[in-house]
């Protein structure tokens, strides 16, 4: 027994494994968990993309040339519900799978068949999900945030079938999160202090106890919805004394807080890469962590920022403008600590740095026009055009899928045991770069001259940045296969053998196993100090 | 292969042509907010220009700073790494400038929130609905009240017509008012929400079923303003625009004295259909336009609908069963689906016709006639 232990690689050969598809269904180990995450991840980014392939078209030239309005309205929703729910929350979910253990030298995640369970779930809500597109009467088509009463009594029937997939979505994510949040609580090694914790495992933990609170709020939302639809209740019908603001209310309780889950593991991904390419540790790592436990309590009382149209007293108009400026303060400090990070570094710009400080660039940029997105006057202007489209595609893109990018180049040496090729990984960051400043700068100037969002056709003055806007989108998508490319050839084992630590600059225990990771990692707690 | 290839080159070319003829047919590219005709809307840009220019002096300074240290800081310029990686000093300077930026900047996004809200003492009240997917202004206190909708050609859209200039921004009634009034708009919904936004005005508010939402504006100078729907409301969602006709007190008042005639004359028409027994054409014609107008974006011109939010109606239970309950649905809709009730936006005549033109439509030539005294009786 006692030499099964010493060595992670004898107890791979004593370990009975179902081999085959059992091995993925029945897996509890947390890197095949985290690989199906990500393989999952993936292939609903080519999916969701290609729902913005339809939209761009579309909208390549004013005119319906392609499709008619209401399956433009179903691609604008399934393309935000995929790209939210289906892209970047499973996506992180898998990171946190691989990496959390690795960070912190737990052997496992502390529920593992709770993990097991939290991700089959997610093809099975996906598959209802994207199956109400062929329903009667089309899918979803009232946009991701789902507006009472247009989501209820105008819906099409197929608005079941989505309530119930969010449902199990929540599900999944309510797992996941108390699976992070027990196995960072309880199963740290002797010496990983909380303040000891890299800053990808703080965010991550951070984040997990956001998705508890709100995910239950969101199940709440789409039950109140289905209720009203089925059962005859009133929640969000006014003729029946219901109230179509409070589902507002509701929804954005939910809706605020989920926008920081997206990008809160995004800001530890890029917390971790740039000390290792700077070679220098991370700035005011305490001031990181208040930081973002401030952006997270912060997130609770700005959600009717996203209601500023709305209707509101003067009061609360004032109260959500103040509460969201206050934001750019904690947010503003990460940013001035990763600048001071790079600053007086011995810099290398491999892809995953590359992809972390377009992430810090674009992602201020975002941030940028959020802060003028708090200026509830300017709101008024600004509100449903496409100034705000742009402005949550920067966060979103470059913040969380960049983030989601660079964590794969950084991380895949240490999944796969294989470097990835660096030359095509530049040229796959800087068409992604040129692509997606094309598709959402323009934007911008479109939401600023009047562009409404979510209009499947426009008034011929929006006709050359939407032309601009639409190219840019087919070179940005069409890049992502590249990405493709280099991840499966790195899973193919085509590339060079990654050393244990392939970064000079890295920090961590994941750095101290073998690359790729042997199955089991661990088994005896590392020690640190 | 080679006829392909020369086909796509073609296309380009075609693509090509057009970015460059739109450069130069549009050499002014709207990249800003417009700064409008009103206090408002002048109260915006500055707020929003004053935001602007600070976020640019911050990022200049932040990425100035990070590019720095990109250029200088290279290992492949033999930059060895410095030790430092903290310092509270530091972090409660970059901390409490931003703070004191922003109290600043909530000064006057403050006032703009007051300015914003304050309605009172209004010259003129209109209450603005929004249907799917149409807007109804009733002038309050006067006898005026109409829809405005899409003008836009359908071969427009579709591409079987050269697009006008005010493609998708023109309407059939534009809302008409005074410049130098205050006008209060009262705003609610008749279905699901929408919003009334006018850019040029700065007032954008949503129309809620069941509220009703106050803004107001105050138009400085004589012109026509454009606008759009703002919220999702559905599969017609871009195509409900506003125009906004501002005019001079006196030309406002000789409108208003003939929209007031306009609808005098039309409600004695209407009561003057009514009281009349139509045969089966002149119906049947009449119906034709009040469906075109009123039912074929749901409905379509096939009468096939777009089932099942939009039921077809061609060889429908509705068209083909008791009149009386045929009518009823037109009069008062169907409560839990996207059918509205029409009692208010048809006469008895229309509605009378409508019916009798669903009736006789799509292969179905029942010979069913409605007369508008049918309607009466259940209106």
């Amino acid at each position: 027994m006692s030499d099964t232990i010493t060595s992670s690689d004898t107890l791979d050969h004593h370990e009975p494994h179902a081999k085959g598809l059992g091995r993925w269904l029945f897996t509890t180990n947390h890197k095949d968990i985290g690989t199906l995450y990500l393989i999952f991840s993936f292939v609903m980014l080519f999916i969701g993309g290609g729902m913005a392939f339809v939209i761009r078209a579309e909208l390549f030239q004013p005119g319906l040339q392609f499709i008619q309005p209401e399956f433009f309205n179903q691609m604008t929703t399934m393309h935000g519900l995929i790209m939210v729910f289906g892209v970047v929350m499973p996506a992180f979910v898998g990171l946190a799978n691989w990496m959390v253990p690795l960070m912190i030298g737990a052997p496992d995640m502390a529920l593992p068949r709770m993990n097991n369970w939290s991700f089959w779930i997610m093809p099975f809500a996906f598959t209802m999900l994207l199956s109400s597109l062929f329903m009667d009467g089309g899918g979803p088509n009232f946009g991701w945030t789902f507006y009472a009463p247009l989501s209820t009594t105008y819906a099409p029937p197929s608005t079941t079938f989505f309530i119930f997939g969010v449902h199990l979505m929540g599900l999944s994510s309510i797992m996941g999160a108390i699976n992070i949040i027990t196995t960072v609580l309880n199963m740290r090694a002797p010496g990983m202090t909380l303040m000891k914790m890299p800053m990808f495992v703080w965010t991550w933990l951070i984040t997990a106890f956001l998705l508890i609170a709100v995910m239950p709020v969101l199940a709440g939302c789409v039950t109140m919805m289905l209720m009203d639809i089925h059962f005859g209740t009133s929640f969000f019908n006014a003729a029946g004394g219901g109230d179509p603001v409070m589902f507002q209310h509701v929804f954005w309780f939910f809706g605020h807080p989920e926008v920081y889950i997206m990008i809160l593991p995004a800001f530890g991904v890029v917390s971790q890469i740039i000390p290792a390419f700077a070679r220098k540790k991370l700035f005011g790592y305490h001031s990181m962590v208040y930081a973002t436990a401030s952006i997270a309590i912060l997130s609770f009382i700005v959600w009717a920022h996203h209601m500023f149209t709305v209707g509101l007293p003067a009061a609360a108009e004032l109260f959500f403008m103040y509460s969201t400026m206050l934001i750019a303060v904690p947010t503003g400090v990460k940013v001035f600590n990763w600048v001071s990070t790079m600053f007086k570094g011995s810099m290398t710009f491999e892809a995953p740095m590359l992809f972390s400080v377009a992430f810090v660039v674009l992602f201020t940029i975002g941030g940028l026009s959020g802060l003028m997105l708090s200026i509830a006057p300017a709101d008024f202007q600004y509100h449903d055009t496409y100034f705000v489209v742009a402005h949550f595609h920067y966060v979103l893109v470059p913040g969380a899928i960049f983030g989601i990018i660079a964590a794969t180049y950084f991380w895949i040496p240490k999944w796969s045991g294989y470097m990835y090729n660096e030359g095509l990984a530049k040229v796959h960051f800087w068409l992604s770069f040129i692509g997606l400043n094309l598709t959402f700068f323009p934007m911008h100037f479109l939401g600023l001259a009047g562009m409404p969002r979510r209009i499947p056709d426009y008034a011929l003055q929006f006709a050359d940045f939407n032309m601009i806007t639409s190219l840019g989108a087919f070179l940005f998508g069409t890049t992502q296969l590249l990405f493709l490319y280099i991840v499966i050839q790195c899973a193919r084992g085509k590339g060079e053998p990654a050393p244990q630590k392939p970064w000079e600059g890295a920090e961590g225990l994941e750095w101290t196993v073998p690359s790729p990771a042997p199955l089991h990692t661990f088994e005896q707690p590392p020690k640190v100090d | 292969m080679l006829s392909a290839f020369v086909r796509v080159t073609k296309q380009l070319a075609v693509i090509a042509s057009l970015l460059l003829m739109s450069w130069a047919v549009h050499a002014e590219w709207e990249v800003n907010m417009p700064k409008g005709i009103t206090p408002i809307s002048e109260t915006v840009y500055d707020l929003h220009m004053i935001i602007f220019y600070i976020c640019v002096v911050i990022a200049v300074i932040v990425f100035g700073g990070m590019f720095w240290s990109i250029i200088h800081h290279r290992k492949s310029k033999g930059h060895q790494p410095a030790n430092f990686h903290e310092s509270t000093t530091v972090e409660i300077i970059w901390t409490a400038i931003p703070l004191l930026i922003l109290v600043v900047m909530a000064i006057p996004a403050t006032q703009g929130v007051f300015a914003m809200y304050n309605s009172d003492d209004s010259d003129i009240d209109i209450q603005v609905t929004g249907y799917q997917w149409k807007w109804r202004y009733q002038f309050i206190g006067e006898d005026i009240d109409y829809f405005s909708v899409l003008a836009t050609p359908r071969d427009q859209i579709n591409n079987q017509a050269t697009k006008g200039e005010h493609y998708l921004l023109e309407v059939d009634e534009p809302l008409v008012v005074p410049i130098h009034k205050k006008i209060r708009f009262l705003l609610t919904s008749n279905d699901v929400i929408h919003a009334w936004w006018v850019p040029e005005l700065a007032v954008k508010k949503d129309a809620i079923p069941g509220f009703i939402n106050e803004s107001w504006t105050y138009i400085k100078e004589p012109g026509t303003y454009r606008g759009q729907c703002a919220e999702l409301c559905g599969k017609d969602h871009g195509f409900m625009p506003i125009v906004v006709k501002a005019v001079e007190e006196s030309e406002y008042q000789d409108w208003l004295n003939e929209k007031k005639e306009q609808r005098r004359l039309e409600l004695a028409k209407a009561a003057a259909e009514a009281e009349q027994t139509w045969d089966l054409n002149e119906l049947v014609t009449k119906g034709q336009q009040v469906y075109e107008k009123n039912c074929q974006a749901c409905h379509q011109p096939t009468g096939e609908g777009l089932p099942p939010v939009f039921p077809a109606l061609k060889g429908s239970a509705i068209i083909k069963g008791d009149i009386a309950e045929h009518i009823r649905v037109v009069l008062h809709g169907r409560t839990g689906t996207a059918m509205a009730s029409y009692a208010a936006q048809l006469s008895d005549s229309e509605i009378a016709s409508v019916v009798t033109y669903e009736r006789n439509a799509w292969g179905q030539n029942s010979g069913d006639t409605v007369q508008p005294s049918d309607v009466a009786e259940l209106r």
